[in-house]
């Protein structure tokens, strides 16, 4: 009885993560066939970049701050106060910054993917499209793909921005330290596999989020509460999926580049 | 329970031209099995609808109406058997191919299925969207369905602002906006009072008499059954009239399903007349 339950959880999970691979492949693979939903995609940038704005620039101000905060305390210790706007921006840009932004906006959108394409599947609107001669792969998953990548990276640019401004006005305001040597020591610690590495993340948390909460959204079963369980999966597991790749990633970088 | 040749209704003939020779039917099914789990939901059903043919579905609730009407559109695809749809064998289609096909298929949902986040306007010219038409055409086409079912005043309102028999009408305009040549009814009816399902009805029946477009009705309800078979419509009074007593509609047949079998395929006076228990008991 056991084993059946184990044998019957290892073929949904399996099948699970071949539907994922399909659907993400089928979307993505709809990149580069007509008709192009270029408007969908605009729409999308402006509903998942734009709007996820405010969010983003409040926690990264607040993240770089509290960095400042906390790095300088510790760093006060061994007569290092000096090297806090190289630790605010080492962690915004190769960790926190990528992370938190792609956290925040999974916890936005990819909650909000897997709600409205699943209100669709129940409502048989997703049908109806398909019966209408429109592939929804293309014209609901694709655009928000693209929208998401594309977006996540500038969202990221932006947070780091903020973060180390954030730290900046903390350092300075709060605890008295010279604003020139923060931003100097910021910047000049900064070496080219750390800007890349901040950068190559977004890329695939972007992904991550889409595709979770499209999958998520298009496999919904069971009437409203059905969107509900879909929204709460697409984000506790794209969420988990994002951390899971940063160790990657991580690990991976750190090999090639030694930093 | 009896399979179709037993009841004494018309089946597939053996030497019936193939799908694809100039007198093809619209859609022909060839014993056609799906299933969702162990147990098939429809086993080896086989029937046609002719070019110009109503045909009606009927069938308890829960026995697989929806499921065959997925099944003609290509939205689900058979375990067995095939399915030809305008000579074509839409089982053996890949999907980006059936999307093309589906152009020439109007469907009208149970529940309308309209998109909640566009204008009327936009979920009855979705299609000239999609082929990106000029506006003013797209308007004038738009405007030409809606005044069919007499609805043009709604143009620039949200589903949500309409009635649920509104919805419905809506939707019929969205499926007869490209002129198709096959309409498929998922219980246009289900859930509306008896007014509002007459006046759907009447629809189904102007769009069958006044385009003669082929069509498949899925229902449960005898009365939308019976009335489509015995009332034509009249362009000069604009509305539906019954037929002499004792006459049905030549074009329009019947199709009954019952515990996963296709049980009845004929005409309204063979339905009448049948002595299956199951379908007398259906019927009374």
């Amino acid at each position: 009885m056991a084993l059946e339950t184990i044998d019957a959880a290892a073929k949904r999970g399996v099948l699970a993560v071949q539907e994922y691979v399909v659907l993400s492949a089928r979307a993505l693979g709809n990149l580069f066939r007509r008709p192009f939903y270029r408007s969908d995609i605009f729409m999308q940038a402006d509903i998942i970049g734009v709007g996820s704005l405010p969010i983003v620039i409040m926690t990264g101000f607040f993240l770089g701050g509290v960095l400042a905060l906390q790095s300088a305390s510790t760093l006060t210790q061994f007569g290092a106060t000096a090297f806090t706007g190289q630790l605010v921006s080492f962690s915004m840009i190769k960790e926190i910054g990528p992370v938190v932004t792609a956290l925040m906006v999974s916890g936005r959108n990819a909650s909000g993917m897997a709600s409205e394409l699943g209100s669709m599947i129940v409502t048989e609107q997703i049908d109806a499209m398909r019966a209408l001669g429109t592939d929804p792969l293309k014209k609901l998953v694709m655009p928000r793909i693209v929208a998401t990548i594309v977006m996540l990276f500038f969202l990221v640019i932006i947070s780091d921005t903020v973060g180390i401004l954030g730290g900046g006005m903390v350092s300075v305001v709060m605890l008295g330290q010279n604003g020139s040597q923060y931003f100097h020591t910021a910047y000049q610690s900064l070496e080219y596999p750390d800007v890349l590495q901040g950068l190559v993340k977004p890329i695939f948390f972007g992904f991550i989020i889409s595709t979770i909460g499209c999958f998520y959204g298009m496999k919904t079963r069971g009437g409203t509460q059905g969107v509900g369980r879909s929204t709460t999966q697409a984000v506790v597991v794209s969420s988990v999926l994002i951390i899971a790749t940063d160790f990657l990633i991580s690990r991976f970088m750190i090999g090639i580049f030694g930093r | 329970m009896t399979p179709v040749g037993a009841s004494g209704a018309a089946t597939l003939p053996e030497s019936s031209p193939a799908p694809g020779s100039p007198s093809e039917p619209v859609v022909a099914f060839e014993n056609v099995t799906v299933s969702f789990g162990p147990e098939p939901v429809l086993e080896d059903i086989s029937f046609r609808v002719e070019p110009g043919e109503t045909r009606i579905l009927l069938g308890p609730a829960g026995v697989g109406k929806s499921v065959l009407l997925k099944l003609v559109n290509g939205l689900l695809c058979p375990d067995s058997g095939r399915i030809f749809v305008f000579g074509k064998e839409i089982s053996a289609m890949r999907e980006a191919d059936l999307f093309e096909l589906r152009g020439a298929i109007g469907t009208v949902f149970q529940e309308g299925a309209l998109f909640d986040s566009l204008t009327v306007r936009d979920n009855v010219g979705y299609r000239l969207l999609e082929e990106h038409l000029p506006d003013d055409e797209i308007t004038r086409r738009v405007t030409e369905a809606l005044r069919f079912v007499e609805l043009e005043e709604t143009l620039d309102k949200f589903p949500s602002q309409l009635s649920g028999g509104m919805r419905r009408r809506v939707a019929i305009a969205r499926a007869i906006v490209t002129n198709p040549k096959l309409i498929l009814y998922d219980s246009p009816t289900g859930g509306l009072d008896p007014i509002t399902s007459t006046t759907i009805i009447e629809l189904v029946m102007k769009q069958r008499d006044v385009s003669r477009t082929s069509s498949l009705v899925v229902t449960h309800r005898l009365q939308d059954a019976f009335m489509l078979a015995t009332h034509r419509f009249s362009r000069e009074k604009n509305r539906m009239v019954p037929l002499p007593p004792h006459q049905a509609d030549p074009h329009t047949s019947f199709l009954m399903l019952h515990n996963r079998h296709l049980v009845f395929d004929g005409t309204t006076a063979e339905l009448v007349n049948s002595t299956d228990p199951f379908i007398r008991e259906y019927l009374e």
